[in-house]
C-alpha cells in the first residue's frame, strides 16, 4: 500500500500554490488580524493550513457574497463543485460545494456522519474517506504527517484519504467520498448527533 | 456542544465509589456506563524501584501536565543520561519532554513549574528501552517522527539491534512498515550533508535500546541516588506481534540518574460491588455489557485495556453504544421504570457535604486558565489544585 504514494500522479501542491500565491498589498485583508501570512497567525500552521486558507481568503478579496449555510445560488458558477458523499447505509447524498471547501467540515455542513475528532489537526484519524478512483489521482500528495495518521486507520484502502486534508477544486468535479463502513448508526431510529 | 446539550449533565468533583456508590447510581438510573480509564500504572516489580530519582512515567506526565496529585513530584532532573522503561507512545512523550528546546515547551500548555525545572534539566541523553525488538515497538509513527524532527537533538541507535529487519518488511502490513522504514532510516542511512550539521550542532541525543529488561535500580552509596539500572539481555524467539522476549544470562549497567517506567497504565477497582479481573486490570464485560451487573456497562481503557488510539477507543465506546441500544430493543435494559435520576443523587450528594461542578462551571476555570495563559502566549496556565479550581468554580 505504501507503493500507492509512487503510483498516485497529481498536481504538485507547489504547482498550485505558485498559481494562486496572492499580491498582499492587493488583498483587503492585508495587515489585518485575520491575514493568516501575518507573523502572529504563523504558529503552528503546516503547509496545508496555509494553502487551505489562501484559497479562502482568494474567494473574499474577489468580492463575492457568500452566505455561510452551504447554499450556493450567490456563487460565481466557475466556483461550484458537485461532489457526493456516500455514507455508511450506502446512501448517496449528493452536495453542491464551492473551491477551498474542506471535505471534512463540508460533510458537517451537511449532516454527514464524518468525524472529525482532532478538528482537522492532523492527530487523528476519524475523518478518514475513500476517494473516487477517478479523483483520486488528482489530490495533491499526502503530507508524511497524514500518511502517519492514515496508518491508523480501520479499513485502509489504496484510495484512502484523511476528509479534514481534502480541499475541493474545480477539477474534482464529481468527485465521490464513501465513508468506510467501521461503525454502525449511533440510534435505532438513524438519529445522528451533530458533530460539534 | 455535547455537553451543553440540554439532556446531558456533567457533575465534576464526585468521587464515584466514595461519595456514591455503584449500586446507588443503578437506582436512580436505568443504565450506569463505566468509562474511567486506566488511572494506575503496572509496576516493575524489580529491586530498587523505590529509589529517588525512580518514577512511573504516569506520575512524570502527570507532573509536566498539572495534575494536581503529582504536583509534588520534583523530578530530579540533574543528571546527564535518563532511562525510560517501555517504548509505547507515552516513552515517547516524556523522552519529547525532557530534550525538547525551552523554546518550544514555551508556547504550549505544560505548567509553569515544570517549564522552570525543564529549564534547569541537566539531561542530555535519553535511552528508550524495549524487552524485544524493532518489530515489535508499541509506539506509533508520529512520535517516532516528532523524535526524529527535535530540534537541538540527535539520534543514537545500535545498527546491530537492526539486522534482518529490512529483509522482513515487504510482507508487513503498511503501518508497522512504514513505521519500521523510518526507524531504519534514522539507525541506518548515511545522513545528507544538511542533516549531518544539523547532528554535529545537536546537544542533546535520544536512541531505542532493545532486547533488554530491568533487573535492578542500583543506588549510589553514600547518597542513594540511582546511579545506574541493570538490565538483562534477551533474544527473541518468534516473530511478529507474538515474538516472546528470553533471558539470555547476561547484564548489563548503564549509568543513569533518572529512571521512568512506562510499561502500562493499569484500570482501578473503584467500587467493590463491581467484578474486576486484576490480572488484565479490566472489568469482565461482553461487548461493554459488565459480566453480572445487569443495567451497567463499561467502555474505553477499563473495558479493554490500556492501548489504542483516538479511533480505536472512538469505535470501542460505539460498540458499547450499539449494545446498550440492542438491551433497550430487547427489554434486556428495561427503561418503562420511573426512575430518579439526579433528583436523587443531587439530593444525596447535598446531604455528604459533595459540591459538584456543573458545566458551566468548568466553563469558569477554563475560561481563568485560558486568560491566564494569554498573557504568557500559552494556549492555557493551568491551576494547579483542586482548591484553586473550586474557588473559581463557586464564584
Amino acid at each position: 500500500m505504501a507503493a500507492s504514494a509512487a503510483v498516485r500522479t497529481s498536481v504538485g501542491l507547489t504547482l498550485k500554490l505558485s498559481r494562486i500565491i496572492p499580491d498582499c498589498s492587493s488583498c483587503p485583508l492585508y495587515g489585518s488580524k485575520s491575514c493568516v501570512r501575518s507573523a502572529t497567525n504563523s504558529q503552528r500552521r503546516s503547509s496545508q493550513d496555509t494553502f487551505r486558507i489562501i484559497y479562502r481568503h482568494l474567494q473574499t478579496s474577489i468580492g463575492l457574497y457568500h452566505s455561510d449555510d452551504g447554499s450556493s445560488n450567490t456563487e460565481d458558477p466557475d466556483d461550484v463543485v458537485n461532489v457526493v458523499y456516500v455514507d455508511r447505509t450506502g446512501q448517496r447524498i449528493p452536495v453542491q460545494a464551492k473551491v477551498g471547501d474542506n471535505v471534512m467540515y463540508l460533510a458537517h455542513k451537511h449532516g454527514i456522519d464524518l468525524e472529525g475528532a482532532c478538528e482537522a489537526s492532523l492527530a487523528c484519524s476519524t475523518c478518514h474517506v475513500y476517494v473516487s478512483d477517478a479523483h483520486f489521482d488528482k489530490l495533491p500528495e499526502p503530507d508524511e504527517r497524514e500518511d502517519d495518521m492514515l496508518d491508523m486507520a480501520a479499513m485502509l484502502q489504496e484510495n484512502s484519504r484523511l476528509g479534514c486534508q481534502i480541499i475541493l477544486t474545480r477539477e474534482l468535479d464529481g468527485m465521490e467520498l464513501t465513508l468506510p463502513k467501521v461503525t454502525r448508526n449511533f440510534y435505532v431510529d438513524g438519529h445522528v448527533p451533530k458533530p460539534h | 456542544k455535547k455537553a451543553k446539550h440540554s439532556r446531558c449533565n456533567f457533575y465534576g468533583n464526585v468521587n464515584v465509589g466514595r461519595d456514591v456508590t455503584i449500586n446507588e447510581l443503578k437506582e436512580a438510573y436505568h443504565a450506569v456506563v463505566l468509562s474511567y480509564g486506566a488511572e494506575g500504572n503496572r509496576t516493575m516489580g524489580v529491586p530498587g524501584e523505590d529509589l529517588a530519582g525512580v518514577y512511573a512515567a504516569k506520575d512524570f506526565v502527570g507532573w509536566y501536565n498539572g495534575l494536581p496529585n503529582c504536583r509534588e513530584l520534583n523530578p530530579d532532573l540533574s543528571c546527564e543520561t535518563a532511562v525510560i522503561l517501555g517504548q509505547g507512545n507515552v516513552a515517547l512523550d516524556v523522552a519529547r519532554i525532557l530534550l525538547a528546546p525551552i523554546s518550544m515547551l514555551k508556547s504550549t500548555d505544560i505548567t509553569q513549574p515544570a517549564l522552570e525545572a525543564l529549564a534547569q534539566s541537566q539531561v542530555r541523553r535519553v535511552l528508550i528501552v524495549g524487552r524485544r525488538g524493532p518489530l515489535q515497538i508499541a509506539c506509533t509513527i508520529k512520535e517516532i517522527r516528532e523524535m526524529v524532527n527535535l530540534p537541538g537533538t540527535k539520534p543514537e541507535m545500535l545498527p546491530a539491534d537492526f539486522e534482518g529487519i529490512s529483509e522482513v518488511l515487504k510482507d508487513v502490513p503498511r503501518p508497522r512498515k512504514r513505521l519500521t522504514e523510518l526507524m531504519l532510516k534514522t539507525a541506518l542511512e548515511t545522513p545528507g550533508e544538511k542533516e549531518l550539521e544539523r547532528r554535529k550542532s545537536a546537544s542533546r541525543s535520544w536512541g531505542f535500546r532493545f532486547f533488554r529488561s530491568p533487573v535492578e535500580v542500583l543506588a549510589e552509596p553514600r547518597t542513594n541516588k540511582t546511579s545506574a539500572i541493570r538490565l538483562a539481555v534477551n533474544r527473541l524467539e518468534g516473530s511478529g506481534a507474538d515474538a516472546q522476549a528470553v533471558l539470555t544470562g547476561e547484564v548489563e549497567d548503564v549509568t543513569c540518574g533518572l529512571v521512568i517506567s512506562s510499561i502500562g497504565y493499569r484500570s482501578l477497582l473503584i467500587d467493590p460491588g463491581l467484578p474486576f479481573d486484576s490480572r488484565k486490570a479490566i472489568i469482565p464485560n461482553s461487548m461493554g455489557r459488565i459480566q453480572h451487573t445487569p443495567g451497567v456497562y463499561c467502555s474505553g481503557w477499563v473495558k479493554t485495556g490500556p492501548t489504542g488510539v483516538i479511533a480505536t477507543t472512538m469505535n470501542n465506546s460505539f460498540d458499547t453504544a450499539r449494545s446498550m441500544m440492542e438491551d433497550m430493543d430487547s427489554g434486556a435494559l428495561d427503561v418503562s421504570a420511573v426512575k430518579s435520576g439526579s433528583q436523587s443523587i443531587t439530593a444525596l450528594l447535598r446531604g455528604r457535604g459533595v459540591k459538584p461542578v456543573t458545566f458551566a462551571d468548568w466553563e469558569k476555570i477554563d475560561s481563568v486558565e485560558t486568560k491566564k495563559g494569554e498573557a504568557e502566549g500559552k494556549p492555557r496556565e493551568k491551576l494547579l489544585s483542586v482548591e484553586e479550581m473550586l474557588q473559581v468554580a463557586q464564584t
